[in-house]
């Protein structure tokens, strides 16, 4: 049975960061400024495409502005026509194909803009992904000890979707909206100064209102996202530990948490809610109300013959014009506040230390026999803790060695040191007398073939799981290779074959997946050998497949295993004894069983009585 | 939808009803403004009217103004608090109902998927019935009101009207058509995204191994096009038909303007001219009403496939039927206490082939250590599983206390039972929250839960980590217990057990991640703390269960073993199987 209810925090996180933007609180970027800059400097090669669509935006705004102005010249040419006893017809035709003249450019020009910024911001965003990518391959290992670096990782693909949103809607947006905002009031001005201090003056008062209601609001949103936040994690808490939960009788007390927490929720959800419904009737009542405004003292004018009544037709065109852009800006600036925090994460990992460019270094180790040194090596995760003192033994091609401890005892630091996925503080491992710093990291790892406790397998099929990155592997190899750990008959047995596409739940066992990484193993066929020969997860049985791979792979190559089994431990030829992280002891086993020391003493905790002591 | 609907308790749908007259309401004061601004028009076109008249729609518009704002911010208000309710009781139902499922459930919907049916489902849900619905109702209601409007005025305007609404419908058509299915498919898109780039951190030792990180950055390069063009393809559709939309609406205006014209022309000197005049001003207002209704429609049509996915995923989780439910005993049969039975049993999964156990029989006497061994797939975990119910038996029965499994109360059942999982799980809080967990056990009212939690800790073990701890046994555990390493998770995990002071102990393959010599003190101070008390071992290792009262030996589900090591060295060859690949001839002696 696959262990189904593991602990599924990724898939959930990504999820929950897709929440509906309307409800998302603003994140306060540290430096908006700073990160703009960024921005700009990274993505100059879209400038162009951006600086067009900025342009079509502001013509087709200033296009449109001229709507209102023409339907004011009909108004007026058929108020006059009332008035004289006819209508000059071919005039207001010239009018409306004008009028429709400018709302086609207008239109055509939004068309321009809009396909420009989504071109632009599609590649922005395709660009930073594959930056992402390849710089994930680029960063030293050790900047992955911080638990938190996955978690980051995961925010900042999101973030990619959050800042290519915000480029392509509110900056857009934000332009036009300032341009018909000033747009607005010229028209305006132009056409009448009276009614346009009367349409500022409602819309600078609602808006002032509006803010206040922001303001407030502000509190209930971040109340709601944290009780969200805890509520979720208690939901995915719970549904993880659902067998604990069970077995001990927690149910009520699971569900007296969750009851409070969706109380609290509740309680700022709705509030959150309503305020933020609050802004569109608010928009609606300023619109009203500059309409209502413009109708009665423009009809008071137009009475007194002051203004054609065309003036009262453009103003209350122009109202609805001027009053939507408050309400788009507002929201805009949010949105690119949270692009701008995106922007900061995006980059700051984009900035993370790489690993050293080592194209300047030309020797290379090639056709190695397999002699390995360790001489006077230390190291430390943390440089002001030493935990490997001086450490040396030199091990001669084809040997096997076996690394042995407690959980914990650091096991591990042994192949990152081997695979140089991290570097010496002093001292040197060399490879057939070459010091692995000497040559590339790739020249090191191509030495390697290396089989991991969680055996690695991607979606993929059998045959590119296999391969893996390898070129030019026959069909035949690949197959060779399959027989060889006795996966041939499973894999030809399956609907597809070696075609047969891995995915997260195929039921294949932990002891099928380990053998396929074997078997990809096999197929690098490299001189050296790293094992982590955890079976914890395999069953006896599968486990003596494993270990019969394991031992034909070990045949002609000097291997370095993570012993888990006693009869490797046994079979060595040197064994290191590792604890708190530090090598203690190191020798052959009979040599280390007569020393009596920490070795002797974990071997023979495994076969005493447990009354005994 | 619907069933989104029929979910409502009485107070959501009065509500909801409540809400949708609002709309009604608000719909019809917004509509009525421009009457009067037809009103003053006629007014400013009349010679001699008064001012006073002016100022009295005027002031009847204001007033209308301001009724639409409150009954908008009262619908504002009653949809918040009918989202706000909808899905806190949703919510609640959902984590109500999870947490009656037995693991069969579980695993039937796989806990990510069920994580995801209770908070992101039901969010879209709460947008769909606080936002989407209000809508829904408005987005109808304004294009009947406004027909009636504009409905008989002249034909010329109305056919007008017909012809800009037909092309918006066909814009919505379209959107619908071609970009629709690409919005849908992009979030699949971006899951095999977040895949490989998830592969690329589980596997980054491998990968970097292997030096195959250029295989991996092709690979993230190829679904990151297959995204990016197929956004690219869905916002070029989205974004070519705003300026359309807006062109239509826009020279629909100057259409009316125009044939306006015309009719007044037709009609000059006369009142009519007048009556048209204020008529054309208006029906341009509603006409552009009409057509912004529709393109709300967009919109709408985008939100309701969301929500009635996660409709669906919720309705199938409140749907389930639970297979697993109480009987009605408390207590075991008096005598036959501290015994776990098996009768014949045999388990297959529920909606699997092939039986995972077969004929297993079986008795733990009180005071005795049962151990299971065997390959992986053997059947060990399925079978402790069937003691605290977490399944039920295909056939036979298993007895806990004398008394079959399926006759208790569960609660009653597992308050017998300290379970220690495969995988330890520990929970937010801290230490002793976390061994303390649950209610039930064998604790007597005046006990100092310190004490016995402090004891709990040092028979498992734990005493030299926790107290290392900053803040000992209050120290904070965070969520999934990832701020202390697996074997200290295991060691909390049986200090769980020994701190519910249960009748049987049941540890699922709990020793694995401890190392040889700890697994054998905290064996031996559990032996002393077990006496009398009946304990089941899961076992991958000889050594942890060679000592056992009675081993079973599991074989692709069937017992082909029972009895003390010794014994079953002689007889069983499976068992000798297991115990030469792990022990050298001579240890074994």
């Amino acid at each position: 049975m696959a262990k189904k209810n593991s602990y599924q925090l990724g898939q959930a996180n990504i999820n929950s960061n897709r929440g509906p933007g309307r409800m998302r609180i603003a994140e306060k970027p540290k430096d908006f400024k700073g990160a703009a800059k960024k921005l700009l400097e990274y993505g100059k090669d879209i400038l162009p495409q951006f600086i067009l669509a900025f342009s079509a935006s502001v013509l087709s705004v200033i296009m449109n502005l001229f709507g209102p102005d023409n339907l004011s010249r009909m108004t007026n040419i058929i108020e006059a026509g009332m008035k004289s006893g006819g209508v000059d017809i071919p005039a207001v035709i010239k009018v409306a194909i004008r009028a429709l003249s400018f709302y086609l450019v207008g239109a055509l020009l939004i068309l321009i803009q809009s396909l420009n910024l989504n071109r632009a911001s599609q590649k922005l965003m395709r660009q930073m992904r594959n930056d992402i990518s390849h710089k994930l391959n680029r960063i030293p290992l050790r900047s992955f000890d911080s638990s938190s670096f996955g978690d980051v990782l995961s925010r900042v693909t999101n973030d990619v979707d959050t800042i290519g949103m915000s480029l392509n809607m509110a900056s857009s947006s934000i332009v036009s909206s300032i341009v018909t905002f000033i747009g607005c009031t010229v028209m305006m001005l132009l056409t009448n100064v009276k009614l346009t201090v009367i349409v500022l003056t409602c819309s600078i008062l609602g808006f002032m209102l509006m803010n206040v209601i922001i303001r407030k609001s502000q509190g209930y949103f971040t109340r709601r996202q944290s009780y969200l936040g805890l509520l979720n994690g208690h939901i995915e808490e719970m549904y993880a530990g659902h067998l604990i939960v069970k077995a001990y009788n927690g149910e009520k007390e699971s569900r007296e948490a969750f009851e409070y927490l969706n109380d609290k929720l509740f309680e700022n959800n709705w509030k959150s809610q309503f305020i933020s419904g609050i802004t569109f009737p608010l928009m609606e009542l300023l619109s009203n109300l500059g309409y209502v405004a413009v109708c009665v003292f423009g009809a008071m004018m137009a009475k007194n013959g002051q203004i054609p009544f065309g003036t009262i037709i453009a103003f209350v065109i122009y109202v609805r014009m001027f009053t939507m852009p408050m309400s788009m800006v507002a929201n805009s600036i949010t949105n690119l506040q949270s692009a701008a925090a995106a922007c900061e994460r995006v980059f700051d990992f984009l900035a993370q230390e790489e690993m050293e460019d080592e194209s300047y270094k030309t020797q290379k180790m090639d056709n190695i026999r397999g002699d390995v040194e360790f001489s006077h090596v230390h190291f430390g995760y943390d440089p002001d803790k030493i935990i490997i003192n001086d450490f040396s033994a030199k091990i001669d091609a084809g040997k096997k060695v076996a690394i042995v401890g407690p959980t914990g005892a650091g096991k591990t630091t042994m192949v990152n040191l081997l695979m140089r996925f991290y570097e010496l503080n002093g001292g040197k491992i060399s490879i057939d007398g070459i010091d692995t710093k000497d040559v590339t990291r790739e020249n090191v790892h191509e030495q390697f073939s290396m089989v991991l406790q969680d055996s690695w397998l991607f979606e993929g099929t059998i045959r590119d799981n296999i391969v893996y990155s390898m070129t030019d592997v026959s069909d035949e190899r690949v197959i060779e290779a399959c027989k060889m750990v006795g996966l041939h008959n499973y894999i030809t047995g399956l609907p597809n074959g070696y075609d047969t596409v891995l995915s997260e739940d195929s039921n294949m066992s932990a002891g099928q997946r380990q053998l396929m990484t074997i078997a990809r193993a096999m197929i690098q066929n490299a001189p050296l050998l790293i094992l982590d020969e955890a079976t914890s997860s395999v069953d006896t049985r599968t486990e003596q497949l494993v270990q019969d791979a394991m031992d034909l792979l070990t045949r002609g190559r000097t291997s370095f295993t993570i012993a888990h089994r006693l009869s490797t431990i046994r079979n060595a030829d040197i064994i290191l004894v590792m604890k708190d992280g530090d090598i203690v002891e190191t020798g052959t086993h009979e040599e280390l069983l007569e020393k009596g020391g920490f070795y002797s003493d974990l071997w023979t905790s495994q076969f005493v009585n447990a009354e005994a002591i | 939808m619907f069933k989104a609907i029929k979910r409502m308790r009485r107070q959501e749908v009065a509500l909801l009803i409540f809400s949708i007259l609002l709309v009604l309401a608000q719909v019809w004061t917004e509509m009525k403004i421009p009457d009067y601004m037809s009103n003053i028009t006629m007014l400013v076109q009349t010679e001699g009217s008064a001012m006073s008249a002016i100022w009295k729609a005027g002031g009847i518009m204001m007033l209308l103004a301001l009724l639409s704002t409150l009954i908008g911010l009262t619908s504002g208000y009653v949809s918040a608090m009918l989202g706000g309710l909808y899905s806190k009781h949703l919510r609640s139902d959902i984590f109500n109902k999870v947490q009656s499922f037995s693991l069969n459930e579980i695993d039937r919907f796989s806990t990510a998927s069920l994580i995801t049916r209770s908070t992101n489902d039901v969010t879209q849900m709460q947008m769909f019935i606080a936002g989407g619905l209000r809508m829904i109702i408005r987005t109808p209601i304004s294009v009947v009101v406004a027909l009636i409007k504009i409905w008989g005025k002249h034909w010329q305007w109305t056919s007008l009207t017909g012809g800009a609404i037909i092309t918006v419908m066909c814009i919505v058509v379209v959107v619908i058509k071609y970009a629709h299915p690409r919005f849908r498919k992009m979030q699949d898109l971006t899951d095999e995204l977040n895949k490989t780039t998830r592969d690329n951190l589980t596997g980054i030792r491998v990968i970097r191994a292997y030096n195959a990180e250029d295989y991996q950055e092709n690979k993230f390069r190829d679904a990151n096009e297959k995204l990016s063009s197929n956004m690219l393809a869905a916002q070029t559709v989205m974004s070519s038909t705003r300026p359309v939309m807006r062109f239509v609406n826009d020279g629909l205006t100057v259409g009316i303007y125009l044939i306006g014209a015309y009719l007044i022309n037709q009609t000059i000197g006369t009142t009519d001219a007048i009556v048209t005049f204020s008529e054309m001003v208006v029906f341009s207002n509603y006409a552009s009403r009409l057509l912004m209704s529709f393109m709300n429609l967009e919109m709408i049509f985008n939100m309701i496939p969301r929500a009635s996915v996660a409709a669906e995923r919720i309705n199938e989780v409140l749907d389930c039927e639970l297979e697993i439910t109480d009987g009605p005993e408390t207590e075991g049969i008096e005598g036959r206490d501290g015994t776990v039975e098996f009768r014949n049993v045999c388990f297959t999964y529920p909606g699997t082939e092939g039986e995972v156990l077969s004929d297993i029989s079986f008795t733990a006497e009180k005071g005795e250590t049962v151990a299971f061994i065997g390959a992986t797939g053997s059947g060990k975990t399925s079978l402790v599983n069937l003691i605290p119910r977490f399944y039920d038996v295909t056939k036979g029965e298993v007895l806990v206390d004398g008394r079959d499994v399926r006759e208790y109360n569960q609660h009653s059942l597992r308050n017998l039972i300290g379970y220690a999982p495969q995988t330890a799980v520990l929970f937010s809080g801290t230490v002793s929250s976390n061994i303390e967990y649950g209610e039930g056990g064998n604790h007597a009212d005046d006990e100092d839960s310190e004490a016995e939690v402090k004891r709990a800790v040092a028979i498992a073990q734990a005493t030299e980590f926790v107290e290392k701890m900053e803040n000992t046994y209050d120290a904070e555990i965070t969520r999934g217990g990832t701020n202390v390493s697996g074997g200290q998770r295991q060691r909390l995990s049986v200090a769980r057990v020994v701190y519910r002071k249960p009748e049987i102990y049941i540890f699922d393959d709990t020793f694995s991640a401890l190392d040889f010599k700890t697994d054998r003190i905290l064996r031996a101070a559990l032996k002393q703390e077990t006496a009398g008390v009946t304990t089941l071992i899961v076992a991958q290792r000889i050594g942890t269960i060679r000592d056992a009262d009675k081993i079973i030996v599991l074989d692709e589900g069937k017992m082909v073993g029972m009895g003390t090591h010794e014994e079953l060295m002689k007889s069983c060859q499976v068992y000798r199987e297991i115990a030469y690949t792990q022990l050298s001839e001579e240890e074994l002696a």
